[in-house]
């Protein structure tokens, strides 16, 4: 595995605020578009593509046949 | 019909054949004379091949399709001689430009460097494409049925029988191969029962091709969400004889009937155009796209190529461009196995080469197309995520994906590449199609790719081997330096061409394989792989 999934941010719970504080006066819609402009700005700071599978594998929780799946579509189509 | 463009209408003349009463045998019958089934047959006329072409139509393509040509069509093109009246015809163009509302985010250059005789792009309206075919195919003496529609196809162990309705009345013909060409809706598909597989996607886009006097650039440019059409896209392009295609997405929901009407379309193309704006309209339709493709090109003695064989959505213009790149794999293999000079099997390579371009040409209409027109409520946060970033930030914009326009598929894989057994640089790879380059022979101005092609090449940068023959297969040695001079050293460096370097370079203009040193058995070996000659290596 390289997704590193152990502690890794210093003062996590001061990220966490952060996290929280970033969305608190944001309707719904709001939130939504920046959680997709914040996951592509760390996935492209992240840049590798194995770490970002990891982490799109891991997110998945249950469904981790998802991502596997459209790999091999991809490869065989 | 339209405002800039009259018609040719071809004649139906009964056929020696038809008048005959007997099944008669030609070598090849072509079905279709669309882009791909004419040049598939100036090609195989062009090497002297005997050809029949059957096309229900009388006349060239109606209406609003293709208007972009990639640099390696158009290379095609010049190789079989009718690039020319295409170029000179068409609007030159390179730079493609997005924006987001009303600023551009994205700019690209499809040709960022000099030294290739055909530009990045054309843009030309597909009649004027199919009427220069048409024109040069009847030069070479191709035998074009027009009005003649194919309704019945029936593959034998050794021919295929046709049968074939005309104005008067119906007959019969045999043929050694066949050359499907017959579009999208093919009926040589349906008639051997083949699955086209792939997905349809549910967004209808208005096309309308304007007449206008503009000061639009000739440039592509690519709207999301304009001020002009909000919440959708829009697509300009400038097209021969002042006419722009402007194509305007307008969503799963809009009714295509009602869309197509000048109550509907003059209001859309004032808001863009401006009030002012005089333009009149040449043609309007509205579409949905399809992403699809046979498993196998290759059906024993039936061949597949263009929309026949493979359909894309137009963003990405890699229809008709991917169409001519069928051909030019599959003339020169069909020639040499009419000729008993390569086994059957050289049109599998065929099947391969170009089933692994039609999924790269998919999976890139395919992206585009899920960016454009998002199926899902996540797909579109992404998609307009990447849009809001793109503003101001590089990574995001490489993200947009407004069409990723044609480019040739290279055989990577492919079982006639002989794989690198010395180190090189570049893009040159085996498979690769072959780098154009200024050069100058016999003092005068040229191109390299007017050197290559047609048949088997050894480009030498180092002392000239004396011309090969490889059972009954000549391989033509130019030599850098020799025969032809690298007046701006393009050759040398597109190819890595340090001394003693050896290309072995088929008539497709593909690379087959590349050597530091020229050695005869190595050449000899690697010319019999390329033409799929198993089990001799001499
Ligand atoms: C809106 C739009 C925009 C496009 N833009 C581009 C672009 O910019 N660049 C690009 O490269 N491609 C583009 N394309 C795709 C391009 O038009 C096609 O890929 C191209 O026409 C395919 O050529 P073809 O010869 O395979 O088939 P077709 O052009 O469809 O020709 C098939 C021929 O077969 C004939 N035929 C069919 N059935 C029979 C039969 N039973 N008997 C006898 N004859 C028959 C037909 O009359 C026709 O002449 C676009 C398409 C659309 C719709």
């Amino acid at each position: 595995m390289k997704l590193n999934t152990e502690p890794n941010i210093a003062r996590p719970d001061d990220f966490y605020q952060d996290l929280i504080d970033l969305h608190r006066d944001l309707t719904d819609e709001q939130s939504r578009q920046v959680n997709a402009r914040l996951i592509l700005l760390l996935a492209n700071h992240i840049g590798d593509r194995e770490v970002l599978r990891e982490a799109m594998k891991a997110a998945a929780k249950i469904p981790h046949r998802v991502v596997d799946r459209l790999a091999d579509e991809r490869a065989s189509s | 019909m339209l405002k800039t463009y009259d018609y040719p209408e071809f004649a139906y003349r009964p056929s020696a054949d038809q008048e005959s009463g007997l099944i008669r045998r030609h070598p090849v019958i072509i079905v279709g004379a669309g882009p791909v089934g004419l040049t598939a047959a100036i090609d195989l006329a062009g090497q002297g091949v005997a050809v029949v072409v059957l096309d229900e139509d009388r006349t060239v393509s109606v209406g609003s399709r293709a208007v972009c040509y990639a640099k390696r069509a158009l290379e095609i093109w010049d190789r079989l001689g009718c690039a020319d009246p295409m170029v000179d015809k068409g609007v030159v163009w390179k730079t493609g430009k997005v924006f987001r509302r009303d600023r551009e985010i994205y700019r690209f250059d499809l040709l960022p460097e000099d030294g290739h005789r055909m530009p990045a792009f054309i843009n030309l309206q597909q009649y004027y494409l199919e009427e220069y075919l048409v024109r040069r195919a009847e030069a070479l003496g191709v035998e074009l049925r027009w009005r003649e529609k194919v309704t019945k196809v029936e593959p034998r162990d050794d021919h295929v029988r046709l049968a074939i309705e005309t104005p008067e009345g119906a007959y019969e013909l045999e043929a050694d191969w066949l050359i499907a060409a017959d579009g999208a809706k093919s009926l040589v598909r349906q008639e051997l029962g083949l699955e086209f597989r792939g997905q349809a996607f549910n967004d209808r886009f208005l096309i309308a091709d304007v007449v206008m006097k503009a000061d639009f650039p000739p440039e592509r440019w690519f709207w999301f969400d304009p001020p002009f059409h909000r919440r959708q896209s829009t697509l300009l392009h400038m097209q021969a004889d002042n006419v722009w295609r402007i194509d305007f997405q307008l969503g799963p929901d809009a009714d295509p009937e009602e869309e197509k009407t000048r109550e509907k379309v003059i209001p859309r193309l004032k808001a863009m155009l401006g009030e002012d704006t005089e333009f009149e309209l040449e043609w309007v339709s509205v579409y949905t796209f399809q992403c699809r493709r046979l498993d196998r090109f290759r059906h024993g003695r039936v061949l597949f190529a263009g929309d026949a064989a493979h359909q894309v959505s137009p963003f990405g213009a890699r229809g008709a461009n991917s169409g001519v790149q069928d051909t030019d794999n599959l003339a020169w293999k069909l020639k040499l196995v009419m000729e008993g000079k390569a086994p059957a099997a050289l049109l599998d390579s065929y099947d391969a080469e170009r089933v692994h371009a039609a999924k790269e040409n998919l999976l890139n209409s395919t992206r585009s197309t899920d960016f454009i027109a998002p199926k899902s409520e996540a797909s579109r946060a992404f998609r307009d995520a990447v849009l809001d970033l793109a503003e101001d930030h590089p990574f995001a914009q490489r993200l947009v994906n407004s069409g990723r326009l044609s480019v040739p598929a290279t055989y990577t894989d492919s079982p006639l590449n002989t794989p690198d057994e010395d180190a090189f640089e570049g893009a040159m790879t085996p498979g690769s199609p072959c780098s154009d380059a200024p050069i100058r022979r016999n003092g005068k101005p040229g191109w390299l790719l007017q050197l290559l092609g047609g048949g088997f090449k050894l480009l030498c940068f180092g002392d000239a081997p004396a011309p090969l023959e490889v059972d009954g297969i000549e391989i033509e040695p130019l030599t850098v330096g020799a025969d032809l001079d690298d007046v701006a050293a393009l050759v040398a460096q597109r190819y890595d061409g340090g001394p003693g370097t050896v290309y072995l370079i088929r008539p497709d203009q593909h690379v087959a394989a590349r050597w530091r040193r020229f050695d005869e058995a190595k050449v000899r070996a690697a010319l019999n792989h390329a033409l799929a000659r198993r089990g001799r290596t001499q």
